[in-house]
C-alpha cells in the first residue's frame, strides 16, 4: 500500500501567522482568547473569542495584504484568506511549487470549512432586503462557497489533480486530512494539500453558537480562563478562528525529491453517533469506535499511543471523550499524555481538527506535549496525564487527534515518527 | 475631466486595484485593466450605485471602456 506522509505545515492562528510562532506561543502557556472588540457584544451572552492577531506581519501578526490583494479580499468571506494564507505557508514549507503538467496534475487540494461565509450571507441578506437583488454582488457566491478556498488554492498554486472540500461541523480539518491521504493511497494524487478553515467570529456566529449553549459565558470578565477542558468550573468552548493546511505527500514522492518529512499519516478511523444534533452520544461510543478504527488501519494497539490532541472544548462533552479513551487504552492509561489545545486557541471548527493534527505533528518532531490551560481543578480522576498547565517533555512516537462535530460526526487520525 | 468622469475613474480604480495613470478613456475594462466578467458587472452595479441610474443588462454588454461608461452616465443623466 502506498504511505503518505506530511512534508509542509502552515497555519493562521490566534497566538499568530505561521506554524513555528503559534506552536512556541502553545508551549510557552499562551492564551489567545480576549474580550471582542471589533463589533456590539454588549447583548451577547458571550463576549470573549480567540482572535487572530492582526498586524503589519511582523512578531507573528497576520497581514491580509501579504497573502491576497486588497481588492480580493474585499470578494471573499475571511475564511477564504486564512485558507489561502495557511496553504501557501504549507506549500512553501513543503518546497512543492509543481511546474509541470504531471506535477500540477498529480496534486490535489482538499480544505474544507464547518460553515464558511457566514457574515457575508448575513450582509448579502441586509442588502437584498433595503435595496433589491439587482444589489447583489457577483462575488456574493464565489466568496462564500465551502469548496472556494480550495479552487482558490488551486488557481493560485495551478494545482489541477483531486479538488474537493470537506463539511463535517467541528470534524472538518481531520477529516479533510484522513480523506485526503486515502486519495493519494487509491494513486488518484501524489500530493495533497489538505485542511481547514473558519472565520465565525462574528455577531451571528456568536449569538448562534450561544443559542445551542455551546459557548462560554460566565468567564467574559476574564476571558484567558474560559476555556478550561476537564476543569470543573468550564462552561462551553470559547470560539475561535483562523485556519490550518498540511502537505500530504506518497512517500516515495517525498524521498525522490530530498522533502523534509514531518511524520507519516498512519491512520484514520471516522464513525457516526446515530444519536443527537449536538450532543455526543453520552457513552461516547462513537468517539471509541473511530479511534479503535483508526488504530486497527495504523496496525498499531493503543498501548503504542503516547500523546493524543483531544477533541476537548471545554464543555460536558470532556468527560465523554475522556471516558472513551480510557476504556480504550485501558491498563496503559498512565503512559498516555493527552491535552486540549483548545485551552490556548479556542475551538476553530472547521479548522480545529487540522491545526490540532499540526500540533500533534509537532509533538512527535519535538518530542514535547503542550499543555491544558486552566486545568486548576479536574473534574473527574484519571490516571491519564492531562498535562495541566505546562507543556512537558516525554517521548512521541505515535500520537493521535480526535475531532467531532455536530451531528455526531467523529474523526481520528493516528500519525507516527517516520524514521528513514 | 469632468466630475461624472473623475467619478468613474475613481471607482474603477477602487474595484479592480489599478494603477490612476492606466484608467484612460480608451481603456478596456477586461483588455487592459485586468477585470475578468464576474468584474464588469461588479462595476456596472457600482456605477448605478454612485449614479443613481439603472444600467439594464443589453446595455451593460456595450460598456467596455472607461469611456462607453461615462458616455453611458452622462447621457443617462442629461
Amino acid at each position: 500500500m502506498r504511505r503518505v506522509v506530511i512534508t509542509g505545515t502552515g497555519m493562521v492562528s490566534p497566538l499568530g501567522c505561521g506554524t513555528e510562532v503559534t506552536w512556541q506561543r502553545i508551549l510557552a502557556g499562551q492564551s489567545g482568547a480576549r474580550l471582542v472588540t471589533e463589533f456590539e457584544v454588549d447583548d451577547l451572552p458571550a463576549k470573549i473569542a480567540c482572535r487572530i492577531p492582526v498586524g503589519d506581519g511582523s512578531d507573528g501578526t497576520f497581514n491580509a495584504d501579504q497573502w491576497m490583494e486588497p481588492k480580493e479580499q474585499r470578494k471573499v468571506d475571511p475564511y477564504i484568506l486564512y485558507g489561502m494564507a495557511a496553504a501557501d505557508m504549507a506549500l512553501e514549507d513543503a518546497g512543492w511549487h509543481p511546474q509541470t503538467d504531471e506535477d500540477q496534475i498529480m496534486t490535489g487540494v482538499m480544505i474544507g470549512s464547518g460553515i464558511g461565509g457566514l457574515e457575508g450571507i448575513v450582509e448579502a441578506g441586509y442588502t437584498l432586503r433595503d435595496k433589491g437583488p439587482r444589489r447583489i454582488s457577483p462575488f456574493f457566491i464565489p466568496g462564500r462557497l465551502i469548496n472556494l478556498v480550495s479552487g482558490q488554492v488551486s488557481i493560485k498554486h495551478k494545482l489541477r489533480g483531486p479538488n474537493h472540500a470537506v463539511v463535517t461541523a467541528c470534524s472538518t480539518g481531520a477529516h479533510a486530512i484522513g480523506d485526503a491521504a486515502r486519495l493519494i493511497i487509491f494513486g488518484d494524487a501524489d500530493v495533497m494539500v489538505a485542511g481547514g478553515a473558519e472565520s465565525p467570529v462574528s455577531r451571528i456566529g456568536l449569538a448562534g453558537f450561544a443559542a445551542c449553549k455551546a459557548l462560554s459565558t460566565q468567564h467574559n470578565d476574564n476571558p484567558e480562563k474560559a476555556s478550561r477542558p476537564y476543569d470543573r468550573d468550564r462552561d462551553g468552548f470559547v470560539m475561535g478562528e483562523g485556519a490550518g493546511v498540511v502537505v500530504l505527500e506518497e512517500l516515495e514522492h517525498a524521498k525522490a525529491r530530498g522533502a523534509k518529512i514531518y511524520a507519516e499519516v498512519v491512520g484514520y478511523g471516522l464513525s457516526g453517533d446515530a444519536y443527537h444534533i449536538t450532543a455526543p452520544s453520552e457513552d461516547g461510543d462513537g468517539a471509541f469506535r473511530c479511534m479503535t478504527m483508526a488504530l486497527k488501519r495504523a496496525g498499531l494497539s493503543a498501548s503504542d499511543i503516547d500523546y493524543i490532541n483531544a477533541h476537548g472544548t471545554s464543555t460536558m462533552a470532556d468527560t465523554i471523550e475522556l471516558g472513551a479513551v480510557e476504556r480504550l487504552v485501558g491498563n496503559a492509561a498512565s503512559k498516555v499524555s493527552m491535552s486540549s489545545t483548545k485551552s490556548a486557541i479556542g475551538h476553530l471548527l472547521g479548522a480545529a481538527g487540522a491545526v490540532e493534527a499540526i500540533f500533534a505533528t509537532l509533538a512527535i518532531r519535538d518530542n514535547i506535549v503542550p499543555p491544558t490551560l486552566n486545568l486548576d481543578n479536574p473534574d473527574v480522576e484519571t490516571a491519564i496525564d492531562l498535562v495541566p498547565h505546562q507543556a512537558r517533555k516525554r517521548d512521541v512516537n505515535v500520537a493521535l487527534s480526535n475531532s467531532f462535530g455536530f451531528g455526531g460526526t467523529n474523526a481520528s487520525l493516528v500519525l507516527k515518527r517516520y524514521d528513514a | 475631466m469632468s466630475d461624472i468622469a473623475e467619478r468613474v475613474k475613481k471607482i474603477v480604480i477602487d474595484h479592480l486595484g489599478v494603477d490612476a495613470d492606466k484608467v484612460v478613456e480608451g481603456a478596456s475594462f477586461i483588455d487592459d485593466l485586468g477585470a475578468d466578467s464576474l468584474d464588469t458587472v461588479e462595476l456596472v452595479m457600482a456605477f448605478e450605485e454612485e449614479f443613481g441610474v439603472e444600467i439594464p443588462d443589453d446595455a451593460a454588454d456595450s460598456i467596455l471602456t472607461v469611456g462607453d461608461a461615462v458616455k453611458f452616465i452622462e447621457k443617462a443623466q442629461a
